[in-house]
Formats: C-alpha cells, structure tokens, sequence
C-alpha cells in the first residue's frame, strides 16, 4: 500500500458509507439509535477534506493517521473514536513510503487491538470486531500464502461480509444493542456492517 | 415528520444560536460547540463539565451556571461530544483546581471523554471522571455496556456543582457526584417513540395500545412491550421496579424526580408525581425534595422516568445549595 492507494480506499469507503447509508440508518435504528449511517458519512466527507488537503508526498501511514484523527474529531458516538483510533494506530505502525500486505495486515492487527482495548469487545459480541477480526484473519493468511494485495484484499472482504452477517443470531453484549438483551438476535450489526463496507472498498481500491 | 427545525443537518448550530441568544448570561461558543458559564475560569475553582447527545436538552446547557456546570458540550443529536469539544471546555473552564467530567455511562461517551481526559493529562490537566449509571432498566454486568446515564444525572451534576461552588477539592467534587449516583435509580416508561430529524421516522413502532417499559433516552427500545394502562397501574409497575434495584426502605428519606420524556404534559407528570407519592407512602418511605417537569428529555417521546435518589443530611444540603441556571434554579 502507498500512498495513492490509501487515498483511493478513503474515497472509496466514503463513497460506499454514502451509498449504504440508508441499510446502514436501517439496521442502526433496529437495535440502536439509528445514526450510525449519518455519522459515518459526515466523518467521511471531513475525511476526505482534510487527506486530500495533505501534500502529495505525505506518507502512506500519515495519510490514515490523518484520516483517523478527523474521525475522532467529526464523528462522536462510538464509532468515531473506535475507528478513528483504529486507523490511527493503522497508520503509526505503517513502514514508509509502502507497505507490503504482511505489513498491512500487521498494521490493522494494531488497529484492531485499539478497538478492542478501548471498546472491550470480543469476536462473538455482536459488534464491529466480528467483522474486523476475521478481515485481518484472512490478510495475515493471505500475506502467508503469498497472495498479492487484490486477492488479499478480496479475500479481507469477503471474510469481513461473512462476519457481518454472522452476526444476525447473536445477542448483543456490548454498545447500545445490549440494552436489548435477547432482542437484538435477528438483526444484522451495523458496526460489523460498515467494517465490511471498508474491507470491501480496500478490495475494490486494489482492483478486485 | 413535521419538526421545527430548518434542516436536520443545521438542529444544533441552530439551537446553539437561540440559546445564545435566549440566554447573555451565558457564553455560547458555537464555533467549537461549547456551552460556558460567563467569566472565564475561576481560579482556584474545580471546573465541573458534561455533556453528550443533543435531544435531551434541557440537559446539559440548561444546567450550565453558578451552582452547577462550567461548562456544557452538547454532540449531534443522540450522540456524543467529540474529545475536542471538550478539551476546548477545559482549555475555557480550567482554573487551576482540576476538571471534574460527569459523563452519562453510554459507549460512545464514556469513548469521547476518556479520549479527552488522556488528552488533557498531556497537557498537564488532571481529569476526574463521575460516571452516571442509574437505570435499572439495563442488567449491570461485566458482559453487558451496564446501566445507562438517566434521570440522576441532574442531580450528580447538582451535588457535584455544589461542592466545586463551595470551594472543594476535586477529589471533593467527584465524590460528591459518586455519592448522588450511587445513592439514585431510575426507569422510565415510553408512550411514542422520538424521531431523530435526521432518520426522519420514528426509532421504533408502538402500537396506540402499547408502552415501551424501561425505555432508554435515545429511543432505544426497553425492557418488554406492556399494555397501555392507567397512570396508576404503570407509575405502580415503575416504582416496583426500581424498588426492586434500590437500598430505599421504611424510614428513609427520597429525592424525587417525576421527569417529561419530551412530549408529555406537565398535567400528566403531576398525576404520575401524585401517584408515586401515594405508593412511597404505601412503603414508608418520605418524599424529602420533589421535582417535577422536563429536565431529561429524549426529543418527541411521549412517557416519563422516575428518578429516585435515596437522601442523608449531606444529599439534601447540596441538593438544596444556591444554584443560578436556565433549567434549575434554587435561591
């Protein structure tokens, strides 16, 4: 990943926030307050200000930090610190000027031990981590099996949207949902949700 | 939906103007969404400062003044501040004495100000943080978010308020807004759901005959869905309920808040008060304070909380310390 590419999957997760921002408002209201849509989007579009406003040689790992500290800065709730932090630690742990998928899938391990130190979730909770955890499960494979970074990244997706949807029977234990208790089995989660819609930008960023 | 608002993307830099102008005696920074008490900081004071979604109002803003907040970082609606809101309250407020948070226990907020409060320790700034978890709605658990922030959040930023006011420490402060959550329990019932202005649509349907027991305040949905019945019966299942999670015996003494969820008439409060009061009285227990009104609203919905705050000599005597603000006044 360098630089390009990393603005590229900004745009595109900004654009995939957009066009999913009805599911998302959808799937939000079910089993929590309904604005995860409308706060991710209003993250994404300060997003893309503030990156695209970096000089163009900014490295590829400031470039999500960037991303990451506009995001705890716009969103609120939740999701603005989880994922802002996330990509934070994304990007410090990333090599300069290009990081190779080993390095990538590395970094988001980072980004994911973020979210669960500040959010105290664990895969099964019915939260974005049962999208993440196994997105980076299957770039670590991937970057193993030597796979490039679009079969990677395709891969990453894929994992991400199992994951996504595997959350429909679980009962919600952490985040606004758990206050529903047995309620919340049934509905998909909309953090788990926009965790694949950002794996599956990261895809289609590297050409999958 | 029909709201009285310009745009949905425009509900708080719009409100944020109308208090600042409703209200000179405090100051309005709309640039960084900030609510302040006029004057600066006070040396020497503890600065005590809340916040979280807007749709609760009048908490937090209303609450901000002499007697109680420094300052007041209302979010998006029904969602929380963002750490530099609250860092830019602390940059505003901090006289030197250290800053007390009162945050309502919500993932996202208690997200956003701990992000703030490390933040501010690089900066030199110690921050203490009083976390309100009343309703009993919600299992208190390790595996669970736990009890969410309601009703008693008036009065943990009364009691706390007060201290700072009377020159305590900030140990002090937040052990005074420790003891008024500790010592309060809350549950409330809806009658409608709220319509956030930007989801356009209700947070979630409710038959005409039907209330949502244990509501949340950001329309999450409750505990169970219950039949519609009279102000009795349901102020009845309400108190039991809280009863049933609460040190309150025979022989102690309450603070009682019967509060509006939004769309209630206050004739209707008063029923739900005297109702409550007569089966306080049923169980011994005596009603030492009341308020009744709208003080921790959740946008349109219809329904109440009650807030029960078990009350000694010292709950009372900061509960009745001097306090000037737009939603709570005491001489």
């Amino acid at each position: 990943m360098d630089t390009a590419l990393a603005l590229g999957w900004l745009h595109a997760t900004a654009a995939a926030v957009e066009q999913h921002e009805p599911e998302l408002t959808a799937l939000d209201s079910a089993i929590g307050d309904g604005d995860h849509g409308s706060n991710l989007r209003r993250g994404f579009t300060a997003v893309l200000a503030a990156v695209d406003a970096l000089p163009p040689d900014t490295p590829v790992g400031a470039v999500l930090g960037k991303a990451g500290t506009t995001l705890i800065s716009t969103v609120g709730g939740a999701c603005g610190p989880l994922y802002g932090s996330a990509l934070r630690t994304t990007g410090a742990a990333l090599p300069t000027p290009k990081a190779d998928i080993t390095d990538l899938a590395a970094a988001l391990r980072a980004g994911l031990s973020t979210i669960q130190r500040l959010g105290g979730a664990v895969p099964g909770d019915k939260t974005m981590v049962d999208a993440f955890e196994p997105a980076v499960a299957a770039l670590e494979r991937a970057a193993f099996d030597g796979f490039s970074l679009r079969e990677a990244a395709a891969l990453a997706a894929e994992a991400a949207e199992r994951g996504a949807r595997d959350t429909v029977p679980l009962e919600a234990r952490k985040g606004r949902a758990s206050y529903l208790g047995p309620r919340s089995i049934g509905h998909q989660d909309p953090g788990a949700t926009s965790t694949a819609l950002l794996f599956r930008a990261l895809a289609r960023t590297a050409g999958a | 939906m029909k709201k009285l608002i310009n745009s949905p993307e425009s509900v708080l830099d719009d409100a944020l103007a109308g208090i600042a102008a409703a209200h000179p005696e405090l100051t309005v920074d709309r640039a960084a969404r900030v609510i302040l008490r006029a004057g600066g900081p006070r040396p020497g004071k503890v600065a005590v400062i809340s916040g979280g979604g807007s749709g609760h109002e009048p908490l937090h803003a209303g609450f901000v003044g002499p007697g109680m907040l420094d300052a007041a970082c209302p979010g998006e609606v029904f969602t929380s501040p963002v750490p530099d809101q609250l860092l830019a309250a602390i940059r505003a407020t901090d006289g030197g004495a250290g800053v007390v948070f009162v945050v309502k226990n919500y993932t996202g907020d208690v997200l956003n100000f701990q992000l703030a409060a490390e933040l501010a320790a690089e900066d030199g700034i110690e921050v203490r943080t009083v976390l309100v978890n009343d309703d009993v709605a919600v299992k208190d658990s390790t595996w669970t978010a736990g009890r969410r922030g309601t009703g008693a959040t008036v009065v943990v930023e009364k009691a706390a308020g007060a201290v700072a006011e009377g020159g305590g420490t900030a140990a002090e402060v937040a052990a005074a807004g420790q003891l008024a959550n500790a010592a309060s329990r809350s549950f409330a019932v809806a009658l409608s759901p709220a319509t956030v202005p930007a989801a356009g649509r209700p947070g979630f349907d409710l038959p005409q005959d039907e209330v949502e027991l244990g509501v949340g305040i950001h329309g999450e949905p409750g505990r169970r869905r219950a039949p519609m019945r009279a102000a009795r019966e349901l102020a009845a299942e309400v108190v039991d309920a809280i009863l049933a999670e609460h040190t309150l015996t025979a022989g102690d003494e309450t603070i009682v808040l019967v509060n509006g969820l939004g769309a209630t008439p206050l004739l209707e409060l008063y029923i739900v008060f005297g109702e409550v009061s007569a089966l306080l009285a049923e169980r011994g227990i005596r009603i030492a304070r009341s308020l009744v009104g709208n003080y921790v609203t959740s946008l349109d919905m219809a329904g109440f909380s009650l807030t029960l705050t078990k009350a000694d000599a010292r709950l009372l005597e900061l509960w009745d310390a001097p306090a000037s603000t737009p939603a709570l006044r005491r001489p």
